[in-house]
């Protein structure tokens, strides 16, 4: 005997929607709201799948959302902090001693060996445009996992190395995981983009920025710009090459920064002029 | 579905969610450490190279 049937003329709401108040305990009826035995053993299972899948659904809503949150927040979080403890672990020393500032040197500068290995830290890199305390750590190789997720700054393999002839070519990423190069698109020609490794300090300046599709390689080329049918000419230039991807938290296109060698001079003697002014 | 998880929980109501809360940290906690890392490999927008 239900409510209704007893002589009311309102009906109970498990009545109108018997749905909400069939589970018992965990729904949002009272404890002992039950459907009326018989007339719901077909409904049952059909709307308990259709609950389940409405859970599902919003799990997978809660996860994606967190998934953005991961992504846009904590691997920044993670990445700065992981490029910072590296910068601080590679303590290469104090590199403000000797006098004020470097003299610049012009000839051919001391060229490290690249390194065998991907993952390898082998120098570090200032943009005093992107701040005066901007230092990030380079390494070997441009995989995402081991380098640019990591480390931060990766070094195309096989293409020149700092001070070398030809095209000393790096990546990072301009969002997400310490987003070394987030504010690429601040570079201006004549900034300066200052590479030291362990004993030298390399101040390139910048000549270029442009726009390019992923697949125009000839950027990371030893001259820029000579792709792969063209012949090579001689290499008579240092270049630096940035790429990071544009727009930002897109990869339709890739933003190019092209740079030449100003100067160097032997760690040491002074920093470059660029990082003390 | 989290039901039927509700009422395997023993205890209290209070215990019940005290339970429930571990198990989001813990769900969240292998999302950020082990699946969004896996995740992320897979997803486009991250490329910042030219070639390959």
């Amino acid at each position: 005997m239900t409510h209704a049937q007893a002589g009311h003329n309102v009906p109970l709401a498990q009545e109108v929607f018997p749905i909400a108040y069939q589970r018992g305990p965990s729904g949002m009826g009272p404890r002992n709201a039950r459907r009326p035995r018989g007339s719901s053993s077909p409904m049952r299972p059909v709307a308990w799948l259709i609950g389940v899948m409405g859970e599902l659904l919003v799990t997978a809503g809660l996860v994606l959302g967190l998934f953005v949150v991961w992504q846009l927040w904590w691997t920044d979080v993670e990445g700065a902090r992981a490029q910072n403890e590296i910068i601080a672990e590679m303590d290469w020393g104090d590199p403000s001693t000797g006098p004020e500032t470097a003299t610049e040197h012009d000839g051919p500068p001391p060229v490290m060996k690249e390194p065998p290995e991907d993952g390898t830290l082998f120098a570090q890199m200032y943009i005093p445009r992107f701040g005066d305390d901007y230092v990030k750590p380079v390494a070997e190789g441009t995989d995402k996992a081991t380098v640019l997720d990591t480390i931060g700054i990766g070094h195309y393999n096989g293409t020149a190395m700092p001070g070398d002839l030809g095209n000393f070519a790096v990546a990072a990423h301009r969002t997400t995981y310490g987003k070394p190069f987030n504010q690429i698109a601040e570079l201006k020609n004549g900034d300066a983009v200052v590479v030291r490794t362990k004993e030298t300090w390399y101040v390139y300046k910048v000549t270029e920025s442009k726009i390019v599709y992923p697949q125009n390689v000839e950027v990371i080329a030893p001259v820029p710009g000579v792709t792969a049918d063209e012949p090579m000419p001689e290499l008579t230039k240092r270049f630096i090459t940035l790429t990071s991807c544009h727009p930002m938290f897109s990869a339709t296109e890739r933003y190019i920064v092209h740079g030449e060698l100003e100067y160097w001079a032997p760690v040491g003697e002074g920093e470059p002029k660029e990082l003390t002014s | 579905m989290y039901a039927l998880l509700w009422r395997a929980i023993p205890g209290p109501g209070w215990f019940k969610f005290l339970v429930c809360l571990v198990l989001v940290f813990g769900a969240i906690a292998v999302c950020f450490t082990e699946f969004f890392p896996w995740l992320s490999e897979y997803m486009p927008f991250n490329d910042t190279t030219v070639g390959a």
